[in-house]
């Protein structure tokens, strides 16, 4: 029941990365199941599930940390776990879960160290730390960081040497909302140069206007895989609709509506409707043929958590 | 190559940072120095140079306390990054396996070179300064050579142990039990072997193989037999050469127990996953 909208898109042109069929099993555990997906250059795919649902085992086949048990992965063209892929990492940028560093060094020699391992210039260290505001933090040791400082400058190595492919497993976690915000325009400036990037997170709300396609993994199935409005779709969940009557009439525009409309909520003067999305059409030409006696009139699409409850629930699409 | 000295060095500022080098030179310094105030006093009737004797009270000493330093400074350096995770994120880096493993050797030989030549060098400098003999300080500089390569030996099996375990404080473990195997309880059981061996079941050429196996006794031979006065002030001129062992061999059996377990490592992190 893997539903994979991405198969279509293959076709004419080159993935940056390809699975086919992984598997990827810890002795009896099978932590990854049978996942096939192609991600197209220039896209941002934000991987969603629950925590253990295989979306960091993912992101580690995919850069060749650990090698599938079964099944084909390939990364900008050959197999990532292979020494000849080690090249293609001066293009890859890549912040892990619980980002660690050496404690000893200050955060601008750790900057400075894996620059030169990836060939980036030192003026792009001093760039990297004003941007994420560590700047008069660079020559402490990195062993006094918060959490928030360490996940900065997690942020800022996977960010040296202008990656074209971006993995960032949980990014914004431990971030202020300033910082979310400034990190999300760096990772669309990134987009605009064509970087591709692979984001897992739990914060959908963040990540639900900036992603070109979702997968949503489950037990280490990818469920569904696909865009917002596709996944809506799949889910066949049903849309919303609030409206504000003139008061005390609330209870006079639910009969006339009919009884075929999901009355949800009821008081003296607002009412909210639901309806499957084929449905959504006719019922609002109905709403404004009942005339002044509607105020508002708000539509309310299903957001992203929702979609993504309705498939972690064991809901299939319908 | 660039990589390697990236690595290497790195490792070298860690240990300048950590202050492990300043105390590596202080404790084989004040060894050394020691040693050769012993070595300068008088000698008897046996004709030998200070720095003779020198030579072989601290390379019977660096036996002890050469792999043990190595071993210090080897054991965290893989599962250390493992644990920390520190490891997985320098391999989404451009540097392949092995170039971690080598750079990181460099590094630390780096270190102990720094640490063997300043700390033994130095001692030397203050001879020459103080007005002493430093007649025959060719074995001397060869001393800290070989102990360079004793201590390259145990960086190397550090590692071994460092890729295997799972955790630090195994590593820790495994590598204090690896020194008592190699450099305390191997020479004792052999000579042990000899003492109850009263039908001379093993044979001298027997004996000299098992001598040759350990890295500890052939570092003890090649420094005692490589230089005329360093081997008549022992007292065992001529009995390496008649067992048949040269300092070829010597040095072949050394390389290949620096070469043996490095190589061992990178098969063994080249399949391991993170």
């Amino acid at each position: 029941m893997s539903l994979n909208s991405s198969n279509k898109r293959s076709i004419g042109s080159n993935p940056v990365i390809s699975l086919d069929s992984v598997n990827k099993c810890y002795g009896s555990e099978t932590v990854v199941n049978d996942v096939s997906l192609n991600i197209q250059p220039g896209e941002c795919i934000v991987l969603v599930g629950h925590n253990g649902a295989g979306k960091t085992t993912l992101m580690k086949l995919m850069l060749g940390l650990t090698r599938p048990t079964s099944g084909n992965i390939e990364v900008l063209g050959g197999n990532p776990a292979f020494t000849a892929a080690v090249a293609q990492h001066k293009t890859l940028g890549y912040l892990p879960e619980s980002v660690a560093f050496y404690e000893a060094m200050t955060g601008s020699e750790v900057l400075a160290f894996y620059a030169k391992l990836k060939g980036a210039s030192l003026g792009d260290c001093k760039t990297l730390l004003d941007t994420v505001g560590l700047s008069s933090a660079a020559k402490r040791r990195v062993g006094t960081y918060s959490k928030g400082m360490r996940q900065r400058l997690g942020l800022a190595q996977a960010m040296l040497g202008d990656p074209q492919l971006l993995f960032l497993d949980e990014p914004t976690t431990g971030l202020d909302p300033l910082l979310r915000h400034q990190f999300y325009e760096l990772i669309d400036g990134l987009h605009k140069e064509g970087a591709t990037s692979i984001i897992s997170s739990h914060a959908l709300n963040e990540v639900e206007a900036r992603a070109n396609r979702f997968v949503i993994m489950k037990n280490g199935v990818l469920v569904a895989c696909g865009t917002l409005d596709e996944l809506y779709k799949l889910a066949a969940l049903p849309i919303r609709l609030h409206i504000d009557v003139t008061p005390g009439s609330a209870a006079q525009v639910a009969e006339r509506l009919g009884s075929n409309v999901n009355i949800s909520k009821l008081n003296d003067q607002s009412l909210s409707l639901s309806c499957v999305n084929g449905e959504k059409m006719p019922l609002i030409r109905r709403i404004t043929d009942l005339g002044e006696v509607v105020n508002d009139l708000q539509i309310k699409p299903p957001k992203l958590d929702e979609v993504y409850s309705h498939f972690m629930q064991g809901g299939s699409p319908s | 190559m660039k990589m390697l000295w990236i690595l290497a060095f790195k490792e070298l500022k860690d240990g300048l940072r950590n202050r492990w080098i300043a105390a590596a030179i202080i404790v084989l310094g004040t060894l050394a120095l020691a040693l050769s105030l012993l070595g300068s006093a008088p000698t008897g009737s046996v004709k030998a140079s200070a720095m003779d004797i020198t030579v072989i009270s601290l390379a019977s000493l660096s036996v002890y306390l050469i792999p043990l330093i190595a071993l210090m400074l080897a054991f965290d350096a893989l599962v250390g990054e493992f644990e920390r995770g520190t490891m997985m994120l320098l391999l989404t880096y451009p540097v392949a396996r092995w170039q971690v493993i080598i750079g990181k050797f460099l590094g630390h030989v780096l270190i102990l070179f720094i640490a063997i030549f300043v700390g033994y060098g130095g001692v030397m400098l203050i001879m020459l300064a103080s007005g002493g003999s430093i007649e025959g300080w060719q074995a001397y500089v060869a001393m800290m050579a070989s102990s360079l390569l004793l201590g390259s030996i145990f960086i190397a099996l550090g590692y071994l142990i460092s890729v295997l375990v799972k955790e630090r404080a195994t590593a820790a473990g495994a590598a204090i039990g690896l020194w008592l195997v190699l450099v305390v309880l191997y020479g004792l059981l052999l000579f042990g072997a000899l003492v109850i061996d009263k039908e001379q079941v093993i044979s001298q050429q027997l004996f000299s193989t098992l001598m040759l196996l350990s890295p500890t006794d052939s570092y003890r031979i090649l420094n005692l037999s490589m230089f005329e006065g360093v081997s008549q002030a022992a007292g065992i001129a001529g009995v390496a050469s008649s067992a048949g062992i040269n300092n070829a061999l010597l040095l072949t059996v050394l390389l290949l127990w620096v070469i043996t377990p490095l190589i061992a490592t990178l098969w063994v992190f080249q399949r391991r996953e993170l």
